[in-house]
């Protein structure tokens, strides 16, 4: 440990990981001013790189990143209330966890984004497909999560609960909730994430929405420097909310 | 308390009958009636919630039809090879950016950030290098399961104790040697995990991708029991994609553990 950061100062890991990047990209651009590689297949990534203006002139992408944005806020939120609040009423009611636990688990590995077209019967091809397809898709973490947290409060902390003589709703605002936070909001994060996924996932397979359907209407356009530099551009927006939230998440680590 | 003592009294004579298992079975039976008040009630728009005699029928018709193996197979063949070809170039990717600190700081970054972005988005693009048919489909399965594969093997290697490490170099084992007898059995739990997980997406994004272009697999049955507006026959294919993919999933995790048992 010691050697290795004597050897390499902080700077240089990230340095060298850019300089590849761009060492790559030339690569790939020669290969294909050569003709090694087919331009038609591939575009050129300065082509890519100019067409990043276009395409956010052209295609209405402020607007297109809100929509996902909204869509992925909306199923958060419904994704907190629910999963904490069957989380709380699984963890009160023990026999009630021992029968579900499990198939929330299995429900967690279940493909459910598989069933879009179900949900666009149900819910038209709408923004409430895309949002209640998020939501469900990252219940099952939070729920999880919430029980976990609340189970793993310290034994002491609950019975000094008991020597104030709190009431059960207190125990729970006071004690349970606040000890398990951190832990949630792992789940929330978890279950943020599947969200996003499936927005933009659901944007692009039905053609409908924000940045998803960019992506898709760009390659029925065959516009192939414009779909890559959809594709950066959605792959930049993810990464910005990932390290968002995994910052949050570390500061209420420390906080709690 | 009476009537949870008189059910554990029960527990003895009938095994099945646990406080669980009754309340299990009674959430089962109480979906399965508001489902079928729902069908029947005619506040939907018909076959929106088909009858569970339809779904049953549907089912039937589903697994009793020699057409549904072939595209089973299909699928299964896609997903099979793009797991070995996720799996083997993650592995790869994970013993390299594991036995190194820094490789490991330079690239690690991208692949960590990289793993949960929407990997269906990249079908376009990989239409346009490997064709129609199962050849990109195969490709995003691959791509979808390499990130959670090489991610859990770096991390599996790091974890592992350096006294077997001492052992195998006292032992003069030269680069192939410690990774057979000391790397691989070490980290077979982080790779198990590693290949459940990766498993799970390359299922979804396979079958993503044959549900937005493809005439062969299940993700096809899927769109174009959709596109017939055959409700019943909806249903019946996505019940069957869940229950094989959860019983999959928990068995490649049963899997994992009867390792642990086995060799500790």
């Amino acid at each position: 440990m010691s050697t290795a950061r004597l050897i390499a100062p902080r700077w240089l890991p990230p340095m060298v990981g850019l300089a590849s990047v761009v060492a790559l990209l030339a690569v790939v651009e020669l290969l294909i001013r050569v003709g090694l590689i087919n331009r038609f297949i591939v575009p050129l990534p300065s082509e890519v790189a100019t067409s990043f203006a276009r395409v956010i002139a052209e295609e209405g992408i402020f607007q297109r990143f809100l929509q996902t944005a909204w869509e992925c806020f909306a199923a958060s939120i419904l994704l907190a209330t629910f999963g904490i609040t069957i989380g709380v009423v699984m963890h009160r009611l023990p026999l009630l966890r021992r029968a579900c636990e499990t198939w929330v688990a299995a429900f967690a590995s279940a493909p459910l984004v598989l069933a879009y077209p179900l949900f666009l019967v149900l819910f038209g091809r709408s923004t409430t497909t895309i949002i209640m397809l998020a939501f469900l898709s990252g219940l099952p973490p939070v729920i999880l999560k919430t029980l976990e947290g609340l189970s793993a409060t310290r034994r002491v902390l609950i019975n000094v609960g008991k020597s104030f003589k709190l009431t059960p709703a207190q125990q729970f605002w006071k004690i349970l909730l606040p000890s398990a936070l951190p832990t949630i909001f792992v789940g929330i994060r978890l279950g943020m994430i599947f969200a996003l996924i499936n927005v933009v996932g659901v944007e692009f397979l039905i053609n409908f929405g924000g940045l998803g359907q960019l992506i898709n209407e760009l390659a029925e356009r065959y516009d192939l420097p414009g779909v890559y530099a959809a594709i950066c551009f959605v792959i930049l927006v993810s990464v910005i909310f990932f390290v968002v939230t995994e910052r949050a998440e570390r500061w209420l680590r420390s906080a709690a | 308390m009476a009537e949870i003592g008189r059910l554990t009294g029960t527990r003895n004579g009938l095994g099945f009958a646990t406080p669980v298992a009754l309340l299990r079975a009674a959430f089962v039976l109480t979906a399965l009636m508001v489902w079928q008040v729902l069908a029947v009630s005619g506040l939907f728009y018909r076959d929106v919630i088909p009858s569970l005699e339809k779904i049953w029928t549907a089912l039937i018709a589903l697994v009793s039809h020699g057409d549904f193996y072939w595209h089973l197979g299909v699928t299964f063949q896609e997903i099979a090879v793009g797991l070995v070809i996720g799996a083997l170039s993650g592995i790869a990717a994970g013993l390299i950016l594991g036995g190194n600190r820094f490789i490991a700081a330079v690239f690690e970054p991208y692949l960590y950030y990289l793993g949960p972005t929407p990997k269906i988005i990249f079908f376009p693009v990989m239409i346009m290098w490997f064709g129609v048919d199962s050849g990109s489909k195969i490709a995003m399965g691959a791509l979808s399961c390499f990130f959670p594969i090489t991610l859990n093997v770096a991390a599996g290697m790091r974890q592992i104790d350096p006294v077997l490490i001492r052992v195998g170099r006292s032992f003069r084992a030269g680069p192939w040697q410690m990774a057979m007898k000391i790397y691989l059995p070490a980290m077979r739990h982080p790779i198990v995990n590693g290949l459940r997980l990766g498993l799970g997406v390359a299922l979804i994004g396979t079958l993503l991708a044959e549900t937005k272009l493809s005439n062969r697999g299940i993700g096809f049955l899927v769109i174009q029991a959709y596109n017939n507006f055959d409700m019943p026959r909806l249903y019946a294919v996505l019940l069957v994609l869940f229950v094989l993919a959860i019983g999959v999933n928990a068995l490649v995790a049963r899997f994992g553990r009867l390792d642990e048992i086995k060799y500790k």
